[in-house]
């Protein structure tokens, strides 16, 4: 699917929820993607300050110490260009739009589904070549 | 074995106790990860105790302080989701309800059988993973290499 090169798709799952950071983890882990997880937008945003890079990050909306929407705004400002989901359990509208606004493209319900994955792979298939 | 694990797996989603999302964890493990799912379980059941623990006090104050409820309950709601706790994330919903309501009693008559519900799960699931890891040697044995 990524052509014959051998680099694997860097996943991170940011999710104050112990157990859906392992199930998230696994799932992308079983796509064959490079995962790491963090429990809060601030991990995720001082892993990206350090240097570090992710082709793809999972931003679950409501955290302690700094929530997704906030996490999101900050890594665009900081130039990240990742795919950047939005993952919720919340399904009002209008938090769902502000949380899109802040950066993201895309926003789904929690739980991650094998679909949802497939159907971003191409979109981050096609960044990495 | 095989057969008497598939008809309480049938048993369990046909009385609703849980969804398809148990399916999806089920059909994330493999060889080198056979009991994700009693993972994850056990994982839900040891880290929800000290959420029971602070929805119980909270209920305890008067009077109640519905928003940091629904916290709470958000909480739970997206824990027990995630396994596919179906029962237990409707009671969840439930108690969202009646804290948007601010209705004191309904939230407490909900956590009643919210925790009814968890404890019920609780058990079943103990007797699925046992027959699970009875079964799953045999399946192995079985299966042509």
């Amino acid at each position: 699917m990524v052509g014959n090169s051998t680099k694997k798709i860097r996943a991170l799952v940011v999710d104050d929820d112990r157990l859906v950071r392992r199930i998230h983890g696994m799932l992308l882990t079983r796509f064959g993607m490079e995962t790491n997880a963090v429990e809060n937008g601030k991990e995720a945003v001082d892993l990206f300050a350090s240097g570090k890079c992710y082709d793809l990050v999972f931003m679950d909306m409501d955290m302690p110490i700094m929530d997704g929407p906030k996490a999101t705004q900050m890594l665009r400002e900081m130039g990240v260009s990742s795919t950047i989901v939005g993952v919720t359990s919340r399904s009002l509208e209008t938090e769902t739009q502000a949380f899109m606004e802040a950066g993201l493209d895309a926003c789904w319900e929690k739980p991650l589904t094998r679909a949802g994955i497939i159907s971003l792979l191409d979109q981050v298939a096609k960044k990495l070549l | 074995m095989q057969k008497q694990l598939a008809k309480m797996k049938q048993s369990l989603f046909d009385q609703g106790y849980l969804d398809e999302q148990f399916i999806q964890l089920e059909d994330l493990q493999d060889d080198a990860n056979p009991n994700f799912v009693e993972e994850v379980v056990t994982l839900y059941y040891r880290d929800s105790v000290r959420l029971v623990q602070n929805i119980e006090q909270a209920l305890e104050k008067n009077p109640l302080d519905f928003s940091k409820l629904e916290g709470y309950m958000h909480q739970f709601k997206g824990s027990s989701s995630s396994f596919g706790a179906k029962k237990v994330k409707t009671e969840c919903t439930q108690f969202r309800e009646y804290c948007r309501a601010g209705n004191a009693e309904g939230c407490k008559r909900t956590f009643q059988e919210l925790k009814k519900e968890y404890a019920t799960l609780k058990k079943k699931l103990e007797v699925y993973f046992q027959l699970a890891r009875q079964a799953g040697p045999v399946e192995k044995a079985c299966r042509p290499k």
